[in-house]
């Protein structure tokens, strides 16, 4: 397997107040493709601060990432807003879906950004035929008007995978998809996750629940923003 | 598309969208109704004012008046931009109903009634000889002497609604008018007791102009019994206006200049002729020239009310400024979600624009249609006020208006519409650019505690 993403001597820190706190001090790790990787960590540790910089939501102070060949470090905004729209799906802890929009509407919203309204025009019976599938796969075929505080967690969550999933990514960034879930619905997400992996979708995942952990294929620990191991 | 999409759906799902749309739509209702009440009265004014003196004015600055009018008018009458021309002999005088106690100062306008009406609007604003002005100065039951024309708030009351009380033609009423008359000079024409000239005449009609000053203190008389009273009839035959109608398509403007061109030639073409320099002091103007005494005030309460509108345009600025900071705090975690999917900046801000855009469309409409229904039923509110309460807007005894003008200008409609719509996107803009430029991490981080 190629690898997808490599990350150099990332340092991160953030101004509180009159005081930096810094949340990452030079982390190196890469991702191949189609490998299913957890970083675990405890509170603090910058496991999120992590995620969002390799998935190209936060810039790092220092140190370099490729995205298959890719400098996301030096990209403009402009194009990492389209690198993160079709090449990153991210999962979020508080799922994160928008409550003006029904479940299929939440599913195709990076679709119809990535599109725009003309294109959007020519590809929307595509589009909504994928979000059918994939919505269909996950178990929320019954729900696809629903709108998100009209769903539990677990399928709050699943549709989030759905929305996460219907630009085809290379990547899916999870943070802590179960954190909000109870021990069977956070299973269920992760078999969902699992059965991604196995067929072909690279995943990188962030938890600090060890039980979670193991199921992934490699572990990273990180402490104090670095990695131990 | 999702752009558009979400503007709509956080239009429809949000309250304070309610409180944006109300806010707008208060101000529009109520620019509409005060801009069309506004223009209304003062474009109703003007337009009576321009029937009142006709296009152009030729006035002499002095009270003695000025020579050889009639001379100019027969030059004028030659020209194909002039329709109309007529003379006027004007002075300031003593009135009095013979047998009663009623007195009053006028101005007294002496007039050649047919050929004045061909230039102005004098026939009709007359009572009872709008279909022959010729025979205004005509009393029925005394034709073979001479009458005259009072405004109507000389002869009749004006109630509270505006009305006049019926009266039957008071025919006989025998109006005595005293004037001053001068000599080219502008003293006294007559010494000793002769000083003061008196005429009588029966009265013979009434004007309705719809101006205040006209219908209140002016009297027509024939003109040659004004060149008497005021002195004009001697040694030289004078005038005090000239007004003027213009052929069809002739702007004031520009027909007022050719006159220019013409006095100036006809001035230089009496050189020597006796009392030529009397003509010094003529000035020709356009009617809004000759008018704007009386229009300027107008327009001054115009200018203000339109400068507290846009103070009012810069409070609703404000509102929906303020609105939209509280929607926008609200939706701060959706735009997170938004730029985290790889929306753009300038596409988060224009969410938020069009929101704003689309509570524009709806104030707008919401505010000019029941603007437009307001006006609509204006007088009819104005007149249940008043029939259950007693109360006018405008006292009718005192303005000479029959209703409020309700005329809506699609112009006005268009302007407010523009304004209303800017408002609100100048009001979006500050918070939607600010909103855009978030980082989607400290959004979502922030949300997630």
């Amino acid at each position: 397997m190629g690898q997808i993403l490599q990350a150099k001597n990332i340092h991160k820190s953030y101004r509180m107040g009159k005081q930096t706190l810094t949340v990452l001090r030079g982390v190196e790790m890469s991702l191949s493709e189609g490998e299913f990787v957890v970083i675990v960590g405890s509170s603090g540790s910058g496991k999120s601060t992590l995620l969002h910089i390799l998935g190209a939501l936060d810039k790092p102070d220092k140190g370099t990432i490729e995205f298959n060949s890719l400098r996301l470090d030096q990209m403009s905004s402009g194009r990492l807003n389209q690198f993160r729209n079709r090449q990153i799906g991210f999962v979020f802890q508080f799922y994160h879906l928008l409550d003006e929009l029904n479940v299929l509407e939440n599913v195709i919203l990076p679709a119809m950004i990535a599109a725009g309204p003309v294109t959007w025009l020519g590809c929307k019976k595509t589009v909504r035929q994928r979000a059918f599938q994939l919505l269909e796969r996950i178990g929320l075929a019954e729900r696809l008007k629903h709108k998100p505080y009209e769903l539990s967690g677990g399928e709050r969550q699943r549709a989030a995978i759905a929305r996460a999933l219907i630009n085809q990514p290379r990547l899916l960034l999870a943070d802590e998809p179960t954190g909000n879930l109870d021990s069977k619905t956070g299973y269920g997400i992760l078999d969902i996750l699992k059965e991604l992996n196995q067929q072909g979708q690279t995943i990188l995942m962030v938890t600090h629940d060890d039980r979670i952990a193991r199921q992934a294929g490699r572990i990273i620990r990180l402490s104090d923003g670095k990695i131990v191991s | 598309m999702i752009g558009l999409k979400l503007s709509w759906r956080y239009f429809w799902h949000r309250r304070i969208s309610i409180l944006a749309v109300a806010s707008v739509a208060l101000c529009v209702f109520i620019v509409v109704i005060v801009m069309s009440v506004m223009n209304g009265l003062a474009g109703d004014f003007k337009e009576k004012c321009h029937r009142f003196v006709g296009d152009c004015v030729i006035r002499s600055q002095s009270l003695v008046g000025f020579p050889y009018a009639a001379d100019f008018i027969r030059e004028l009458e030659k020209q194909p931009f002039v329709a109309a021309a007529s003379e006027t002999v004007q002075g300031m005088g003593l009135m009095t109903y013979l047998g009663t106690s009623f007195e009053a100062g006028v101005e007294y306008v002496g007039i050649d009634p047919q050929k004045y009406s061909e230039v102005t609007n004098f026939a009709k604003t007359l009572q009872y000889h709008a279909d022959k002005p010729e025979n205004a100065f005509v009393p029925p039951d005394v034709p073979e002497l001479d009458g005259c024309v009072l405004g109507i708030d000389l002869i009749l009351l004006r109630s509270d609604t505006g009305e006049y009380s019926p009266s039957s033609r008071p025919f006989l009423l025998r109006v005595n008018i005293s004037g001053f008359p001068l000599n080219p000079k502008g003293g006294f024409a007559r010494a000793g007791t002769d000083t003061v000239s008196s005429k009588t005449f029966y009265y013979s009609d009434h004007i309705h102009s719809g101006l205040v000053r006209p219908d209140g203190g002016m009297v027509y008389i024939p003109l040659r019994q004004a060149r008497l009273l005021s002195g004009m009839d001697s040694p030289i035959e004078r005038s005090s206006t000239i007004h003027i109608r213009f052929a069809d398509g002739v702007t004031a403007e520009d027909g007022t200049e050719k006159v220019r061109q013409h006095w100036r030639e006809f001035m230089q073409s009496c050189r020597g002729k006796p009392y030529a320099e009397m003509l010094d002091s003529v000035g020709v103007q356009t009617w809004r020239q000759d008018r704007r005494e009386w229009i300027a005030p107008m327009d001054k309460e115009k200018m203000m009310l339109a400068l507290l509108f846009l103070m009012l345009g810069i409070v609703t600025v404000f509102i929906i400024c303020v609105v939209f900071y509280m929607i926008i705090g609200h939706k701060s975690r959706d735009l997170g979600i938004l730029k985290s999917v790889g929306m753009s900046s300038p596409s988060v801000a224009a969410v938020f624009l069009g929101f704003a855009g689309i509570v524009g469309i709806v104030g707008t409409i919401l505010g000019t249609a029941s603007g437009c229904l307001f006006l609509w039923k204006i007088n009819d509110m104005e007149n249940w006020l008043y029939n259950h309460y007693g109360w006018r807007v405008w006292d009718r005894s005192i303005y000479a208006i029959d209703q409020i003008p309700n005329a809506v200008e699609w112009s006005t409609l268009m302007w407010v519409a523009v304004c209303a719509m800017g408002a609100c996107l100048v009001g979006a803009l500050i918070p939607s650019i600010q909103a855009a430029s978030k980082s989607p991490v400290r959004i979502l981080q922030i949300s997630q505690i």
